[in-house]
């Protein structure tokens, strides 16, 4: 089943309900801890990200990290919405940074942030460039590509085959941490809907405690992740 | 407009490991301490409680802890002809902010340095002569001896509360310890914690290879534990949340578990957060200090805070950088080799292998800051620089920290970074992987020091700190030298695959990736004005009020991390401050 471009979501859904009433049925007895469902991605209102950014977010995350094949997609685990919350707070501004010039954006990489821009700067001016980029090369803006060309053209992205422009040098870098970010951080952040990510690779989340566990050599834990706020899978 | 507040006896210019150190060892003389700390106040409870401290964006990926580079940080270049660029957000070193510091979020890995490296100059020039020492090299001794310094590493290990096992008690070798251990005169107050599977398997590797393996000594509670101070400590849960995190356990080394509840309950002693020292004001001699001058960020204000002593205990980048901003002692020069302040800043070199074994469970999210098991056989002491050809050492350590899935996950060379690959990558291999790493010594030398930027201020207006670093041939010979070591060890182990990460021919420094925050040097001890900052007791050889602690007294990186060394300086300034100054406050030398 092929995902409606722009729109990733349609085999996400269908795969997040699932899970999450397969852990409700096993795991959790009461219906305390279930949490009501949050709105679909198609009706969220983002805090900072415009309806074109939304799209282009929606889509790329599907393809860093695509719904099929076994473990949950950046879809069902709602990425799109931390990487949203995350660019509209302090990450975003880049407030924790130093950010007074002169900035000097074309020297090495290993140098590091050296753009004048913030997160979501880059991403409010990446995202119409790289659309235009994919236009002219591959006839649609990125959303309406078929996923082998969304593919090709994140190559191209991460390979820097535009040529961007040095103070948008870290947009796919960005992008991509934002993505495995939104992956694997609580779930109070947004993304990592139902701990599905914890689960799929067997992190047990906020347990912190251990010490039992410790001298018990190559046995796989057996628990199940915990997140800050209670929730259990 | 700066206000003038009541003088003290002591000032401390920060509130980590070295501030709180002295804070209890000088209140407990009777004087009137103050200490000011730049950022906010924190205590175990509510700060570091479970299970808000236990999130990885927060504080693994966001850096929580940590302070802001929009406060305060460095440029950084890695030639002198080349631009210094702010480091703008952080990534190769983070720098601690607010009560406990950096000792909140450190790992706990505790060490005391290895016998040749108190003398390290003298060492090499007798047994390897002179000319194994690349011309740029400035190492030098320390103007103290191993056994002078040996009951004050003594009071550290047992204040802090390290669990390790001992190799070498006055000379007796013991079993399981570490054997090249310069001799203590006591076993660490805790016996050594016990060790995840990658940390074992190491072990097992590494005495089959005729290796000498111990375990990781640490400053994590493996039992519960009460200090002189009468503090307590609880055992740890493996929480696998420690670097980077302060401990909700009470179960981690730190200023908080160790001393300040002690410290905060004597009348005589003060401390201000949100007060950040912008310089140390001079007498119109010079020759002595009146006091500082900090920034309240409660009131806006600048403040005078006048005392007999000021006792700089701020983090080595920071002590440095307020040294200069200061005007005492004379900047280096790298050009003329002149000048003492911001020379011989060193850093760490670190590299390894990672070993995937499909069939293992390592369940890498139980871990300690220090976990594991270490090996010494390619420490200082046990290297042939003239037939290995170049100064230095490491010591080795598998042990799992954690398996926060955001910032650890190591996957085989060769999956790809997103899509399909990488989704079928982590469901893999999480959990499959470990680590055997390599931590060595970073020698001094002429062209890497600390000075002031011409260009960028920080946001009081003052200069910011310069750092000139780069990876030298002579460590980069060291590293290559581990790897080529390292990895028959790691193939005896068969692994599925496995993979080297260390430094080669050419490597630039790169400031993306966090390697380690244990910078030293800038303001170094010795015997010699010439050479030194500080005399034989941290004190200043200019304004004889005046003494430094931290890394920064470390004429070059030994090949371990600086804590317990730091820590072991701190004790010893502290009782010849007690002993030989307050009676008769001069130069010591
Ligand atoms: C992630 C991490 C892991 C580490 N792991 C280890 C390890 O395993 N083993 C080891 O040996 N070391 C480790 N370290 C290093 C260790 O934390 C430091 O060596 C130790 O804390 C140094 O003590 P200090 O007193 O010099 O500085 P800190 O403990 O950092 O204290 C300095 C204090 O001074 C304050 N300050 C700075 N400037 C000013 C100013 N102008 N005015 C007022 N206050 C100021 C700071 O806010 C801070 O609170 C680690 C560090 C980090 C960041
Ligand atoms: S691993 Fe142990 S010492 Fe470290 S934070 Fe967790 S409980 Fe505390």
């Amino acid at each position: 089943m092929r995902d409606i471009p722009g729109l990733p979501s349609r085999r996400g859904f269908l795969k997040a309900s699932a899970a999450t009433a397969a852990i409700a049925g096993i795991a959790v007895p009461a219906k305390a801890e279930q949490k009501p469902e949050p709105v679909a991605l198609t009706e969220y209102k983002p805090d900072c990200l415009k309806p074109s950014e939304w799209v282009f977010v929606m889509a790329a995350v599907a393809r860093l990290i695509p719904s099929d094949g076994d473990g949950p997609g950046a879809i069902e685990t709602r990425v799109p919405v931390f990487i949203d919350k995350q660019l509209a707070g302090d990450y975003g501004k880049a407030s924790d940074w130093y950010m007074v010039g002169p900035y000097q954006p074309a020297a090495s990489p290993l140098r590091g942030w050296q753009t004048p821009l913030s997160p979501l700067e880059i991403y409010q001016q990446a995202i119409p460039l790289f659309d235009d980029w994919c236009k002219t090369t591959h006839g649609k803006i990125f959303a309406e590509l078929d996923a082998e060309t969304q593919d090709k053209a994140l190559t191209s992205l991460q390979k820097d085959e535009m040529k961007i422009k040095p103070e948008l040098r870290e947009f796919f870098g960005i992008l991509l941490a934002n993505t495995k970010e939104g992956y694997f951080s609580d779930p109070m952040y947004g993304g990592n809907h139902g701990m599905a990510a914890w689960k799929y690779i067997g992190f047990p989340g906020a347990r912190g405690s251990y010490k039992e566990w410790v001298g018990k050599h190559n046995v796989k834990y057996p628990l199940g992740p915990v997140s800050i706020s209670g929730e259990r899978g | 407009m700066a206000r003038t507040e009541k003088k003290k006896d002591v000032v401390l210019v920060g509130f980590g490991w070295t501030g709180a150190i002295m804070g209890i060892e000088l209140a407990n003389e009777g004087l009137e301490v103050l200490a000011l700390e730049r950022g906010h106040d924190q205590a175990t409870v509510p700060d570091f409680q479970y299970p808000n401290m236990i999130d990885e964006l927060k504080y693994g990926i966001r850096y929580g802890m940590m302070e802001k580079p929009a406060n305060t940080t460095v440029t950084i270049r890695r030639s002198l002809d080349e631009e210094a660029l702010p480091y703008r957000s952080l990534g190769t070193f983070l720098l601690g902010t607010g009560v406990g510091g950096a000792g909140t979020h450190w790992n706990g890995l505790n060490w005391r340095p290895m016998q040749s490296e108190y003398r390290l100059k003298s060492y090499v020039t007798e047994k390897f002569g002179a000319g194994v020492m690349t011309e740029d090299m400035t190492i030098q001794d320390y103007p103290m001896t191993y056994e002078e310094l040996e009951p004050h590493f003594d009071r550290f290990e047992k204040v802090a509360g390290i669990s390790g096992t001992a190799g070498n008690i006055n000379g007796k070798i013991v079993e399981g310890g570490n054997p090249f251990e310069a001799p203590r005169s006591d076993e660490y107050p805790m016996p050594a914690m016990p060790s995840t599977w990658d940390g074992v398997k190491f072990r097992d590797a590494a005495k089959a290879a005729g290796y000498h393996p111990f375990p990781s000594p640490g400053g994590i509670a493996s039992k519960d534990y009460k200090n002189e101070y009468n503090m307590q400590m609880g055992p740890c849960n493996h929480c696998g949340f420690c670097e980077r995190y302060g401990c909700y356990n009470y179960s981690k080394s730190s200023p908080q578990t160790a001393i300040i509840d002690a410290l905060k309950r004597k009348k005589n002693f003060e401390y201000r957060v949100n007060s950040e020292v912008l310089r140390v004001e001079k007498s119109t001699d010079g020759k002595t200090v009146t006091g500082v001058t900090y920034f309240d960020h409660k009131t806006g204000e600048e403040v005078f805070q006048p005392a007999d002593l000021v006792i700089l205990t701020a983090f080595a980048l920071n002590n440095v950088h307020l040294m200069l901003v200061s005007g005492i002692g004379q900047p280096y020069d790298p050009n003329t080799n002149e000048g003492v302040v911001g020379r011989n800043y060193a850093y760490q070199i670190t590299g390894g292998y990672t070993l995937f074994f499909k069939d293992e469970n390592f369940n890498p999210f139980i871990g300690t800051g220090a976990n594991g098991f270490c090996i010494d056989d390619f420490g200082i002491d046990n290297i042939d620089f003239a037939k290995e050809g170049f100064v230095g050492g490491a010591y080795w350590r598998a042990g799992q920290t954690n398996g926060q899935p955001g910032h650890t996950m190591p996957l085989p060379a060769g999956t790809p970074s997103w899509g399909a690959g990488w989704k079928k990558g982590i469901g893999e291999w999480y959990g499959h992987a470990m680590n055997i790493g390599a931590h060595g010594s970073v020698m001094s030398y002429r062209g890497h020091y600390l000075d002031l930027d011409p260009t960028y201020k920080d946001r009081h207006g003052r200069p910011m700190l310069r750092m000139t670093y780069n990876w030298h041939p002579n460590e980069i010979r060291q590293t290559q030298f581990m790897k080529q070591k390292m990895e028959p060890v790691a193939k005896s182990m068969n692994p599925t695959t496995l993979q080297e990460g260390f430094k080669k021919e050419g490597a630039m420094f790169d400031v993306r990736p966090y390697q380690t925050t244990h910078n030293t040097g800038g303001t170094v001890t010795g015997d010699d004005p010439k050479t030194s900052v500080l005399n034989r007791y941290l004190q200043s050889w200019d304004c004889h009020n005046l003494f430094v602690m931290g890394a920064n007294t470390f004429p070059q990186n030994t090949q371990y991390n600086p804590t317990g060394m730091v820590g072991g300086l701190a004790y010893w300034a502290a009782h010849h401050i007690r002993k030989d100054y307050l009676p008769n406050p001069r130069a010591l030398v």
